[in-house]
């Protein structure tokens, strides 16, 4: 078991495997996100009340959905990196918070979009918009916290302990605002409870927070394997794997 | 085991008067242990580190070092600025649990045996540990108390005098030089009886007196049977028991 | 020579632990009176920015005290470990044969004797010149002392995280400040309640829950933040 994940937290290895599951998920990412945009833009019905400016979450809740998953990933990244030292779990985190932060960005910038025709404003301290605002500040705190250290190994270090205090924290945080002040409407999609909306507009729906996830999975894979070549520069099997590949495609590079 | 014969060897009470007055010399508050044989049962000690490396960011500062440390020992670490000494010190004082290979406190794990293990260190760092706006009393109180002892006025005292602080037993610290400063940080090491000493620079900012002075102290403190590790860009007199770690060599 | 046996005196450490942190602030009294003149000074700005209309005043004066208290905390937390620091006593703490956890947590409570209790005991001062209508006083008070507890608690982690960098202020903010607002939004609406003549309970109860949770976890994330700034 441990051999197993100590073999799995190899970057050698990882870049080996990578490399062949990473096509896959970028045709996979590709071919959900492509079919679930035409579908929820152009064939899904509209809302009875808010008309087309519904479509919306089609951006919107995958987007949010990953912000969250982000997060978690990244506590779990950093809880692995400080229990079993494995500096792949810190490379991963390396590229997973920013791209947290882009996804929570994207949430409350499709929110505020959202809000114009639904409020009629920009910003509404709503319970949801207000916990994925604090998020954001979050991740932001995690990056600015990682660029402060001058050695790398100590700013991952940091960085891992203060996504751990993060994600206990996001659970208080977002019940406490959700006590605070509920406008928005019910979470749109619930594991416990049957949807409220019909089909045709969940199933595209699920079709785009898959896609979300395989083009995290992808990027994240992706941004992963340069940063292992980036700093594993100086070992040998990246010299050879370089070295190899001179003239050749440049792919993860 | 040759540290358990040497132990013996060094303890082994021909003359309990004799060894009463190094004690108190050295300015301990300490029971000497009456009954005879007491000995046969102390446990020794010994770090040892096997193959450590460390690397920062990618640059390895040493790698593959086997080093041990027993009673009666100093090991001096030896290298050009930047050749990782201090982090080596900080390893071997349990301070950096990120390095590669293993670390033995008398036989066992560091990661599981680090209080038994702290309870038997001293450690000075470059900076002296030494809060300005309290008095030399009140820093070496603080210090007896994190080892959970309340120690007495008296040895706290007594201590500061050895080192060269009567007079200044109550003065902010803030008001005394940097060797002064230096001073009451090293008068902890006369006040309780740790075995492994750990010193990074001890000899900073001491004048040539208090340099003769602390030297003469660590030959002792290894005399008795304690070891010593440390760095020092002065050159120490050469001893028997003195044995030398080179980093950076590349 | 022989091997020490570790002591298991860990009340006489934190112990004198507590003694020595209240004396080292106590001979540097400009550095207690700091917040909480940066507490009176904040609240003297909102009625000349805003209104002196003691309505809307009286209104808004649960979160300015809470905004204005949380601050005040905060920016006093940049020096909790930063004097240890840099003469090298947090090398000798870390290297206490004493559980880390328990040896931060005297130094969170020295911090919070000295900087969250005297705001909280304060804050009604400053509530009779925001027209804090009478019979929320108590209650203020009490959320105060329950709330910048956890504030310390929590302001702790970052204080740890950032005291090796060199300009770690507004950093530390960063990191802290979001996670302030589950505190800030029970300890205002606390007072809220109370000025609406409600009962407060509640609310306490969740700042008294926060605060065990606080007492739970963050010693640890305190210690382990240290000891990853120490080799910073």
């Amino acid at each position: 078991m441990w051999a197993f994940i100590h073999k799995l937290g190899s970057p050698k290895w990882f870049y080996a495997i990578s490399t062949r599951l990473l096509p896959w998920f970028w045709a996979a990412a590709a071919v959900l996100l492509m079919v679930g945009a035409a579908w929820g833009l152009a064939f899904a019905p509209s809302d009875y009340q808010q008309g087309n400016s519904f479509r919306i979450i089609y951006v919107h809740v995958p987007a949010a959905i990953l912000a969250q998953s982000c997060f978690v990933a990244l506590a779990v990244a950093g809880g692995i990196f400080l229990v079993w030292k494995i500096r792949l779990a810190d490379m991963a985190a390396t590229v997973i918070a920013p791209f947290g932060a882009a996804m929570t960005f994207l949430a409350l910038f499709s929110g505020a979009v959202w809000g114009v025709p639904t409020w009629g404003t920009w910003w509404v301290w709503d319970a949801r918009l207000t916990s994925m605002l604090i998020q954001l500040f979050l991740y932001l705190g995690i990056i600015a916290l990682r660029g402060a250290f001058a050695s790398r190994d100590s700013g991952a270090k940091a960085a891992s302990v203060l996504a751990l205090v993060g994600v206990v924290n996001i659970p208080i945080i977002k019940y406490s605002v959700e006590w605070w002040n509920t406008l928005h409407q019910p979470a749109t999609f619930t594991l416990t409870e049957r949807p409220a909306m019909p089909v045709e507009m969940w199933l595209p729906l699920l079709v785009m927070v898959l896609g979300f996830y395989c083009f995290f999975i992808a990027l994240t894979l992706t941004r992963t394997r340069s940063e292992i070549l980036r700093r594993e520069s100086a070992k040998r099997w990246v010299r050879e794997l370089v070295e190899g590949r001179t003239g050749g495609d440049t792919d993860g590079l | 085991m040759r540290c358990v014969s040497w132990a013996r060897h060094a303890f082994n009470g021909r003359d309990w008067l004799a060894k009463e007055r190094v004690w108190s010399l050295m300015g301990f508050a300490c029971k000497v242990p009456s009954e005879p044989g007491w000995w046969e049962n102390a446990v020794t000690f010994r770090l040892e580190g096997r193959g450590l490396g460390c690397e920062r960011d990618d640059r390895w500062l040493f790698a593959n070092l086997d080093l041990a440390v027993g009673p009666g020992e100093m090991l001096r670490v030896e290298g050009p600025n930047g050749s990782g000494k201090t982090t080596l010190l900080k390893i071997l004082s349990g301070q950096l649990s990120e390095h590669d290979g293993e670390l033995l406190w008398s036989g066992k794990p560091m990661r599981r045996n680090r209080t038994a293990f702290l309870a038997n260190l001293l450690y000075l760092g470059h900076a002296p540990g030494v809060k300005s706006a309290l008095s030399p009393l009140e820093n070496l109180a603080w210090y007896q108390a994190l080892n959970g002892e309340h120690g007495s006025e008296a040895s706290r005292m007594a201590a500061l005098d050895e080192i060269g602080l009567y007079g200044f037993e109550d003065v902010p610290v803030a008001q005394l030089s940097a060797g002064q400063q230096r001073r009451v940080a090293l008068a902890r090491m006369l006040l309780s009886p740790r075995p492994l000493w750990v010193l990074d620079e001890p000899f900073t900012a001491i004048d040539r007196q208090g340099v003769a002075a602390l030297e003469t102290r660590l030959q002792t403190h290894v005399a008795r049977g304690g070891s010593v590790i440390l760095t020092t860009h002065h050159e120490l007199t050469p001893l028997p028991a003195l044995r030398r770690v080179s980093l950076g060599v590349s | 020579m022989q091997v020490v046996e570790p002591k298991t005196g860990l009340a006489v450490a934190v112990k004198a632990t507590v003694k020595r942190d209240l004396t080292l602030l106590l001979r540097r009294r400009g550095e207690v009176l700091n917040p909480l003149v940066f507490f009176a000074l904040v609240i003297t700005l909102f009625p000349l920015g805003i209104s002196p209309d003691t309505d809307l005043l009286a209104e808004i004066a649960p979160g300015l005290l809470w905004v204005a208290a949380l601050l005040a905390t905060q920016l006093s937390l940049d020096v909790l470990f930063r004097g240890d620091f840099d003469d090298g006593s947090l090398e000798q703490l870390l290297l206490a044969p004493q559980p880390l956890p328990a040896l931060v947590l005297s130094k969170v409570l020295v911090h919070w004797l000295l900087t969250g209790l005297p705001l909280a005991v304060m804050a009604p001062l400053l509530g009779v010149m925001l027209a804090l209508p009478a019979g929320s006083y108590a209650v203020l008070a009490v959320s105060l002392a329950l709330g910048s507890a956890s504030l310390s608690l929590i302001g702790a982690i970052g204080a740890a995280l950032t005291v090796g960098l060199a300009r770690g202020g507004v950093l530390l903010s960063l990191l802290v400040l979001p996670l302030y607002i589950p505190v800030l939004i029970f300890g205002a609406g606390a007072v809220q309640v109370a000025v609406l003549g409600g009962n407060a309970a509640p609310h306490l109860a969740l700042l008294g829950a926060l605060l065990a949770l606080a007492l739970m976890l963050a010693p640890w994330a305190i210690a382990a933040a240290l000891r990853i700034s120490i080799n910073g």
